[in-house]
């Protein structure tokens, strides 16, 4: 990439706030988005992660401050919660086209990309917690986004499948030069996926590259001594892999999975 | 042809059936049956009004609709009440407003059973021209903003930061129903329009595994109903309304029937 060039700026926050009932969800947050960038909100329950993502994608209006964001950005949305109901007769084939028509091909190549290529003509309402997440995310990522905004994706996938759809976002953006908003729990995978991590609590508490955010005061003060202290950036690698119909597949050498480095 | 009634009535019925599907199916997934309701109770208004200014009950009864749809959104947005209450409220009262408007026009005699229930025998073939020509234009409608309505079936939020525009989808879509109620009021009357929208959809969902599937299947089984309860009407000389829905009551109970075990294609 151009040194000189300066990275498209996707969406931004100007001092942003949503207040409902005299009450002020978040207030006076600002940040930015831009290609090619993994940005990551972090911060307690009800420190107003969505709220702010929900700004950025034009969800939510601020009732202070502003909101922009590129026109016609082509977004990629999973969301924190998604309540299907069940009279709804829908396959996960079908949910990827969603928002968008896409080939047969692009289908499963998402699909194959999230480990869930086997459940295709399956139905949404049959899905497990895990696989529902991963097919949201094969759908968020079939739209070829510039702008993927993820409300804590890796909900309900265990550990293994969650180091492995960590290294995907990062391929995406890789590959696509796009731009991703990241609301995760999971402070290990945070830290050493991305680049640069937001610590909201009703207002942005401290924002930087994830080594400086994991030193700072403000960081240890909110997730106490015990959590921070010990951010090792773990890895986890097994010498064969569980394919999805259930065959195991032994690695022709071990540690050769793709690394997730700090 | 079209001077026997029994001809007409099996036309303008499978012409609402084939626009109920779609929107019933819409109705049964986002949970909406009690706002088929409120329309097709305002729908009394409409007729009240119709006879009143003595202009096409059709077009007067899709008006009522259109502007009960539209109070419900500016309540929605205003009122601390809950939909279903709002609904309630609107649905009865209009029902209501309508009857005291037909109270007092003493110098028209009302079938008042007739608009409750249906009337096949009423159906002109204005009427005729009225559905199908409605109903094609509803189906091309719904079809342009299919992928935009079901969208937002399953999430709003989904639909809108992927630049869906889920809000027109919306609108559209309550216009869309303010217009079957009114083209279907003849065939199965105001008070069992709600069922015509709801049951065939409801049985369809079980031989379905997609939603398009679904809006078609429902759309032929409304138009079975239409066709079996029409030729029971006619036999055992009972009143066409309430007749149809009972033949769609009769496919759903058999298709909740257990299916004799038989792999499945997936």
């Amino acid at each position: 990439m151009s040194v000189l060039k300066e990275p498209e700026m996707l969406v931004s926050l100007e001092n942003a706030g949503i207040s409902r009932s005299d009450r002020w969800l978040v207030r006076g947050v600002s940040m930015s988005v831009s290609a090619g960038e993994i940005v990551t909100l972090i911060g307690p329950n009800g420190s107003g992660k969505s709220t702010t993502a929900k700004l950025t994608l034009g969800l939510l209006q601020p009732d202070e401050g502003t909101a922009y964001r590129k026109p016609h950005l082509n977004v990629g949305y999973v969301p924190q919660k998604l309540d299907l109901n069940w009279t709804l007769p829908l396959s996960v084939n079908r949910f990827l086209q969603l928002t968008n028509r896409a080939s047969r091909a692009q289908i499963n190549d998402a699909l194959a990309s999230t480990d869930t290529l086997h459940l295709a003509n399956a139905q949404m309402s049959n899905l497990s917690g895990g696989e529902f997440q991963r097919v949201l995310l094969a759908r968020a990522i079939l739209r070829a986004p510039d702008f993927l905004v993820l409300d804590e994706p890796v909900q309900g996938v265990d550990s293994n499948g969650e180091l492995a759809l960590f290294s995907l976002i990062e391929n995406i953006r890789n590959t696509l030069n796009c731009g991703v908003l990241l609301i995760s729990h999971n402070l290990h995978i945070v830290m050493a996926t991305t680049d640069r991590v937001i610590c909201l609590n009703g207002h942005v508490c401290c924002s930087g590259s994830p080594a400086n955010v994991a030193s700072s005061a403000a960081f240890k003060s909110l997730f106490g001594e015990h959590v921070t202290s010990g951010l090792a950036f773990y890895e986890h690698n097994h010498d064969h892999e569980h394919l999805p119909d259930g065959r195991i597949h032994h690695n022709a050498r071990t540690g050769g999975e793709e690394n997730i480095d700090a | 042809m079209l001077d026997d009634f029994f001809f007409r009535a099996v036309l303008g019925g499978i012409g609402v059936a084939l626009v109920a599907g779609p929107l019933g199916c819409i109705i049964i997934w986002r949970r909406l049956a009690y706002f088929g309701d409120t329309l097709s109770h305002s729908a009394l208004l409409g007729i009240a009004l119709a006879l009143l200014f003595d202009i096409n009950v059709t077009l007067a009864v899709f008006g009522i609709s259109v502007a009960v749809s539209m109070l419900l959104i500016v309540l929605q947005r205003r009122a601390s009440l809950s939909s279903d209450a709002l609904l309630g409220m609107l649905a009865h009262s209009s029902l209501a407003i309508g009857l005291v408007v037909l109270a007092f026009m003493t110098w028209v005699r009302v079938d008042l059973m007739g608009f409750l229930f249906g009337d096949i025998l009423a159906i002109t073939p204005l009427d005729l021209a009225i559905i199908w020509g409605g109903g094609i234009s509803v189906l091309a409608v719904v079809f342009i903003i299919w992928r935009s309505l079901f969208a937002a079936t399953v999430s709003y939020e989904i639909a809108t930061a992927e630049g869906l525009s889920p809000d027109h989808a919306n609108f559209i879509f309550m216009i869309m129903m303010a217009g079957v109620i009114a083209i279907s009021m003849k065939i199965v009357g105001v008070l069992l329009i709600t069922a015509l929208l709801i049951i065939p959809a409801a049985t369809a969902r079980r031989l379905s595994n997609s939603p398009e599937q679904m809006a078609i299947f429902s759309s032929i089984i409304g138009l079975i109903s239409v066709w079996g309860g029409l030729l029971g009407s006619l036999e055992w000389d009972i009143p066409a309304g309430p007749s149809i829905v009972v033949a769609a009551l009769i496919c759903f109970v058999l298709s909740v029937m257990p299916i004799p075990k038989r792999q499945r294609a997936r």
